[in-house]
């Protein structure tokens, strides 16, 4: 479980963050959402502290993140795996050395293990085969994809998934979707999803945070983002017509 | 005042770069691969700007000699003297600092850029100790070498020059190699390597690393990088030569 308590972060004299509070539950996929530029990936990045936050207090399993050494920190990454936005895959690296490359740092494994573990994390990617191939030469959706069988090689504890199926078409998004809850569930990870993808909040939503103008706006689960009437978060998540009408289908069955 | 600030900064990145590599075996393998890439790489410019500088060290030194007392072999000893105090070790770095600099310190800024330096980070890697110590060892392990080698292409450069054009003979020229040697020249000479290598590949991995915004942020990062690791070269040079000379 990850706790965020009355974050803020400005850069400069724009706050992006003002006062954030949320609570991100182990063994859940727990999601944010928000418009483009609100924070959310800067949230993210406070959280796990590639930005040093100017107030409040983050928590690990009750593990005070903000106060730690830098040694400490160095430890606790290590049960961190992250994609990020942009995948950050490394690209002087092949695919095969990418996936490999956490491994190779911090595991015991022998070259043998290591590679098993490496096929393995493709196969879940369904890029199986695709070893030598480096970062350029495979496309944004790949690209994707190897971020994300690097970020779960180390089997994290908690793991972090800004954006993991913008630029993937929609069956690929689905197994992607499936791929984070199989893991969440399965290892009993603190998953936290940031996404614009509405089919994937209801979907794999347990817990939803919407960020907007700085604060954590609203929260709860994928049941009540349906039932709730807040102006905000309807016209938000059910911008479309078409989402409209689904929200109207869905909140029929409930 | 920012000028402080930055400097600040520098030594606190050269603090946490000195700390003990996560794993030693990734550290020699990425060695070696810096080897290849700041020192191997750099060869045939050293090796042509060397030849050309003592061709032309040594034509200059001849033409300028019209005075009869002026012995011959003093050719010899000129291009030696100062291919070895100055040219090989201080201009050979000003070019390797255009070369290595921009090199090194786009690497690390497009990293930067890209969030990979982030991923490192992630993934609990020190990201300086990983990315910049092996980048350091490398430049203090093979500068010298280069330097050497630049050495011994200039005074052949030297040599080449003055029988084509027939201004000195092979006996005199080497008779002046060998006069008046002094093995602390040599000393003096790769200490100063070891201080330029170690300033170009810091300073340039300090812009590339603290590089913020996009690409175009990475190009700004690397002249800065160039220019800055080139006036740290003429700064150190002057204090190491006045230390070797006063001392
Ligand atoms: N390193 C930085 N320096 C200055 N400002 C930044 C920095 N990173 C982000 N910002 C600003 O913070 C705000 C939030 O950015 P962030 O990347 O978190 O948005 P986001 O919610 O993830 O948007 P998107 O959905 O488009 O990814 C933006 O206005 C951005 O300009
Ligand atoms: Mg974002």
């Amino acid at each position: 479980m990850i706790e965020v308590k009355n974050v803020s972060k400005s850069f400069g004299k724009h706050t992006v963050l003002n006062d954030v509070s949320a609570s991100f539950e182990k063994g859940k996929v727990n999601v944010i959402i928000g418009a483009s530029g609100q924070g959310k990936s800067v949230l993210a990045k406070c959280i796990v502290g590639l930005h040093e936050v100017d107030n409040g207090h983050i928590e690990f399993d009750k593990r005070d993140f903000v106060n730690m050494p830098s040694y400490e920190r160095r430890e606790l990454r290590k049960e961190i795996g992250m994609l990020f936005q942009g995948s950050a895959l490394f690209d002087s690296m092949t695919v095969e050395e990418n996936i490999m490359f956490p491994l190779s740092m911090f595991s015991k494994f022998t070259k043998k293990e290591m590679l098993d573990r490496v096929n393995f994390c493709l196969e879940r990617v369904n890029l199986a085969g695709r070893n030598n191939l480096f970062p350029a030469e495979c496309s944004g959706g790949m690209q994707k994809r190897i971020a994300i069988a690097r970020a779960i090689a180390m089997n994290p504890k908690y793991l972090f998934c800004d954006e993991p199926n913008s630029g993937l078409d929609p069956q690929t998004s689905i197994l992607i979707d499936n791929l984070i809850r199989e893991i969440t569930y399965e290892f009993n990870t603190t998953t936290i999803v940031i996404t614009h993808d509405m089919n994937s909040v209801i979907e794999i939503g347990d817990n939803i945070n919407f960020i907007y103008e700085g604060k954590n706006w609203w929260q709860g689960t994928s049941k009540e983002i349906v039932k709730t009437d807040n102006p905000e978060i309807v016209n938000f998540v059910f911008a479309s017509e078409f989402m409209k009408k689904i929200r109207e289908n869905l909140r029929k069955d409930l | 005042m920012k000028i402080i600030s930055q400097l600040g900064k520098y030594f606190m990145m050269l603090w946490i770069v000195f700390s003990k590599p996560d794993k030693f075996k990734v550290f020699w393998k990425r060695t070696f691969e810096e080897i290849q890439l700041i020192g191997i790489n750099s060869l045939p410019i050293v090796a042509l700007m060397s030849v050309f500088m003592g061709a032309v060290i040594a034509l200059q030194t001849a033409s300028n000699m019209d005075t009869p007392w002026l012995p011959e072999y003093t050719i010899g000893y000129i291009t030696r003297s100062s291919t070895i105090l100055e040219f090989s070790p201080t201009i050979i770095s000003l070019i390797l600092a255009g070369k290595v600099g921009s090199n090194v310190s786009s690497e690390i800024g497009m990293m930067r850029v890209t969030e990979q330096i982030d991923a490192l980070e992630i993934m609990g890697v020190n990201s300086l100790t990983y990315l910049v110590l092996p980048k350091i060892t490398a430049a203090i392990v093979f500068f010298p070498i280069l330097i050497m080698f630049s050495m011994g292409l200039s005074i052949l450069g030297g040599w080449i020059s003055l029988i084509a054009s027939g201004l000195s003979s092979t006996d005199s020229y080497v008779f002046g190699l060998r006069s008046f040697f002094k093995v602390s020249d040599i000393t003096y000479a790769l200490s100063k390597t070891v201080v330029f290598g170690f300033l170009i590949v810091s300073i340039s991995s300090f812009y590339g690393y603290y590089t913020r915004g996009g690409a175009l942020d990475v190009g700004k990062s690397s002249t800065q990088a160039v220019v800055s690791s080139s006036i740290a070269i003429l700064l150190a040079n002057f204090f190491i030569t006045q230390m070797f000379l006063l001392k």
